[in-house]
């Protein structure tokens, strides 16, 4: 079980759960669960969300392990320049 | 991914070095392709008619009478890049933004296009289309449009993010939010607070290379596109996807850049080229004029932010509050999230909160300009800083320092920050001789930090290793900054060969596998996580190889400084083998030896500046001069720090015209007034002093030779430091970018009136 948490406008959309408990041992159960759990969350993460595992962003890789008492937090995925 | 990419400590030999970049007499010499140097036999010229307006329903086109001009081989509207963006709205907001559908929304949008023999016919083409416009009203200042009683540019926008969803369309597409703690709690906690509202104008990346592509659609249904971006796997996906073809069915060959800085990230003029192609039958070269350039291609935000910071006596900052206006051009964006995500990202907070509100105005679409957002942000934030520092009569170094994020703090847009450099750039600003340089009369000084995020991503790389032993390097990130020297660099390390038996290239999207864009200051990043990889995959290759030439296991074969070398006692008569000479017997060896690599690049590492400048001001003219600028940052490693450097003072020369001159001006009919270089006035060789530059080196431990991204970071402090400079010299704060003479002038004017 990790504790995740959701940007402030992602809150929103998760019934205003700043923080939600997840089941997932790495980023793809993590989306699949939230998007289970929490269906409003569906089309953000279908668009894209960051994921910051103990302040390090990761954007793309589904395999990431979710360790134990790890800071799981969610974050918009940003443009750059 | 097969790779650990964890900082290894490793002491180098190539990397760290400043050999001559493989790029660069090409260059000066006038020899290297760009965008528009690209030519086919029997090639058109493309044109594009372009909306005079500002906002206005397209009732009527007509393109009967420029199909019958004589030279005239295909003319283009909506009609011939119909929707099929199956309900991708970003999508299909890059398709209206290409060829405009129902309403031509800002002064320059693309309402048709015309193939033609030459440059003339196709001209006299585009006067012989007739567009009947309903004139709308429009709305081009941030502030106006987020009111609301302001012209309404798409009634199918509600405002997301709102607790309830609203019941009437809006201006504002999207309110976002970050923060933690109590905001009211710690500003009653304060000694003294600091609040003040700031504005920055519309700026353009200001590339000196336009837009320019050459697009071949085959009557197979397959197309080549040649173009300058600096992503072209990215717009091969776009085009193909915006004109209905298979991404395997269009190459596109990415030409040198001159310049991008996130505004070639985003596709315009590509899909219109392929279009024509497409319906001529023929080649089509597009180059946008420099006027379209800045009508219609894809500038920074105009912004409106309003700042409120809590100190308390010692120093300590109780709270910091923001709300961050940004305009987006008439399509959905998330520019001014991005400001809400990095404004109080250098400070280590207890309560913090900022508000971002993305607002559509009548102006072109709002693309990537280095860190995007970013910048005006810190300018917001950083005087305000400066100004609290003052009210409580601390150094402005010392109250940043004492108030600086470090690892294990809080950041602002959430996470716990690991290993980071905003603590070390302040110190080595405090320590470094600027700051005690005397100053003239008229002369202030200003310092601000930055921060960025710095992205990774999808990253393919090829390596090839010759029968004479040179090394070919096929990347998929264009070349932006100098990449192609440090990657080369990283494959010669790697390797254990000299910089110079390497020659790396940029393939197309048909010779290697997806990559994403060169954005977010990845270029070095992930392309060297991926060289690196592939190296290491070749020297397990040529292991194997030397093994056979010696005919032993090739567990006891190690590679060592560009050798094979048997290890064991039984092996001791046995020479080193060179990556020449088992290049050398590779045809009989198993053929040819290689290296590839694909993976994701992430845990690139947040990136951290401070500036230091000294500007002059004219009392009597509020004319400026930037007399010295000193720019502090962590790179992580330097793989190349000459490029480093040069990063470093594009940064805070492209902020010095930001800071100083440059900004859209539009007029009363929504038509912008300075479209090009004239009138619109970035810094030139003679407005700057030498940019001063000082790398530190905090390793990115997410990567094997603790490389971060530096190519972005550079540009977000500037405005600030030159904002805090002027402030400091006009004796008057100064809080609208540009500072352009008249407004500091006005400025001095008004603290002079307000002072009698």
């Amino acid at each position: 079980m990790v504790e995740v948490t959701l940007w402030g406008s992602l809150a929103a959309t998760a019934g205003g759960n700043s923080k939600v408990e997840i089941e997932a041992k790495d980023i793809r159960e993590l989306f699949r669960k939230l998007a289970e759990q929490y269906p409003g969350l569906e089309p953000w993460i279908d668009k894209g969300i960051a994921v910051a595992i103990d302040g390090t962003i990761y954007r793309d890789t589904w395999s990431k392990k979710l360790p134990q008492g790890a800071e799981i937090f969610l974050l918009p995925r940003l443009a750059g320049g | 991914m097969n790779f650990d990419p964890r900082f290894s400590g490793r002491k180098f030999t190539s990397v760290g070095t400043r050999p001559i970049r493989p790029d660069g007499i090409d260059k000066v010499t006038g020899r290297a392709r760009y965008g528009a140097d690209f030519n086919m036999a029997g090639q058109l010229v493309g044109r594009v008619l372009r909306s005079p307006h500002a906002h206005a329903r397209i009732v009527k086109i007509d393109t009967s009478k420029a199909e019958k001009l004589a030279g005239v081989k295909a003319v283009i509207t909506a009609a011939d890049l119909p929707d099929l963006t199956d309900g991708d709205a970003a999508m299909y907001d890059v398709l209206d933004n290409c060829m405009a559908r129902t309403k031509a929304l800002y002064d320059g949008h693309a309402v048709a296009a015309v193939a033609a023999i030459d440059a003339r016919t196709a001209r006299q083409a585009l006067k012989l289309i007739e567009i009947e416009y309903e004139l709308l009203p429009h709305v081009t200042d941030v502030d106006e449009a987020a009111k609301h009683t302001a012209p309404l540019i798409n009634d199918a926008i509600f405002t997301e993010g709102l607790e309830e969803k609203p019941v009437k369309p809006s201006n504002v597409t999207k309110r976002s939010q970050f923060g933690h703690g109590d905001v009211h709690q710690g500003f009653g906690q304060a000694d003294f607070i600091v609040e003040r509202s700031f504005k920055t104008e519309q700026t353009h990346q200001g590339y000196i290379e336009p837009h320019a592509c050459v697009a071949n659609f085959s009557s197979d249904g397959t197309a080549d596109l040649w173009v300058c971006t600096q992503g072209h796997f990215v717009y091969r996906q776009h085009c193909a996807q915006l004109l209905g073809m298979e991404a395997s069915k269009l190459r596109v060959t990415s030409s040198e850049i001159g310049g991008g800085f996130g505004g070639k990230t985003h596709v315009w003029a590509e899909p219109v080229a392929l279009a024509l192609s497409r319906k001529a039958g023929r080649p089509v070269k597009l180059v946008m004029t420099r006027d379209e350039v800045f009508r219609a291609s894809g500038p920074t935000s105009a912004t409106s932010i309003d700042v409120k910071i809590g100190a308390r006596k010692d120093g300590t900052i109780t709270a910091a509050e923001a709300t961050l206006r940004y305009s987006c051009g008439p399509y959905a964006g998330s520019w001014a999230e991005i400001g809400a995500m990095t404004a109080f990202a250098c400070y280590k907070l207890d309560n913090v909160k900022t508000v971002g509100y993305e607002v559509l105005v009548n102006r072109p679409k709002t693309a990537a300009y280095r860190a995007p957002s970013a910048p005006m942000a810190a300018f917001a934030v950083e005087s305000a800083v400066d100004e609290l520092a003052k009210k409580i009569g601390m150094d402005p170094v010392d109250f940043r320092i004492k108030n600086a994020a470090q690892e294990g703090t809080r950041s602002s847009y959430g996470p716990v920050y690991g290993p980071i450099g905003i603590g070390p750039t302040l110190e080595a600003v405090k320590s470094h001789p600027h700051m005690k340089a005397p100053l003239g009369k008229n002369q202030g000084r200003g310092m601000a930090c930055g921060f960025w995020f710095n992205f990774g991503g999808q990253t393919c790389t090829d390596l090839n290793i010759g029968m004479d032993g040179s090394v070919s390097l096929a990347v998929g990130t264009v070349d932006v900054g100098g990449s192609r020297a440090s990657l080369s660099l990283v494959a010669a390390e790697e390797l254990g060969i000299d910089y110079s038996q390497v020659k790396a290239i940029v393939a197309d999207t048909s010779s290697l596998g997806y990559n994403d864009m060169t954005d977010g200051s990845r270029g070095t990043f992930s392309s060297s996580m991926a060289t690196i990889s592939a190296a290491r995959n070749a020297i397990k290759i040529l292991r194997e190889r030397a093994a056979q030439m010696w005919d032993i296991a090739v567990d006891d074969v190690v590679w060592e400084k560009g050798h094979a070398i048997a290890r064991g006692e039984k092996h001791g008569n046995l020479g080193k083998l060179s990556l020449k000479e088992i290049a050398v017997e590779s045809g009989k060896t198993g053929g040819p030896i290689a290296g590839h690599s694909e993976l994701v690049a992430d845990g690139a590492g947040v990136s951290f500046a401070t500036h230091i400048c000294d500007i002059e001001v004219d009392p009597d003219t509020g004319a400026t001069r930037v007399i010295r600028y000193t720019v502090v940052q962590d790179a992580g490693k330097a793989v190349h720090p000459t490029y480093v450097e040069g990063q470093y003072q594009g940064g805070a020369a492209q902020g010095i015209g930001w800071a100083l001159n440059e900004e859209y001006i539009y007029g009363k009919d929504g038509r912008l007034q300075n479209a090009g270089f004239l009138d619109y006035r970035i810094p030139v060789c003679s407005d700057l002093p030498m940019i001063d530059t000082q790398i530190l080196e905090i390793p990115n431990p997410n990567h094997p030779y603790g490389v971060r991204g530096v190519g972005e970071t550079s540009i977000v402090p500037p405005l600030a430091a030159i904002a805090n400079a002027v402030s400091n010299a006009a004796g008057v704060r100064m809080t609208h970018i540009p500072m352009s003479p008249p407004r500091i002038l006005a400025a001095i004017e008004a603290e002079r009136e307000w002072s009698k």
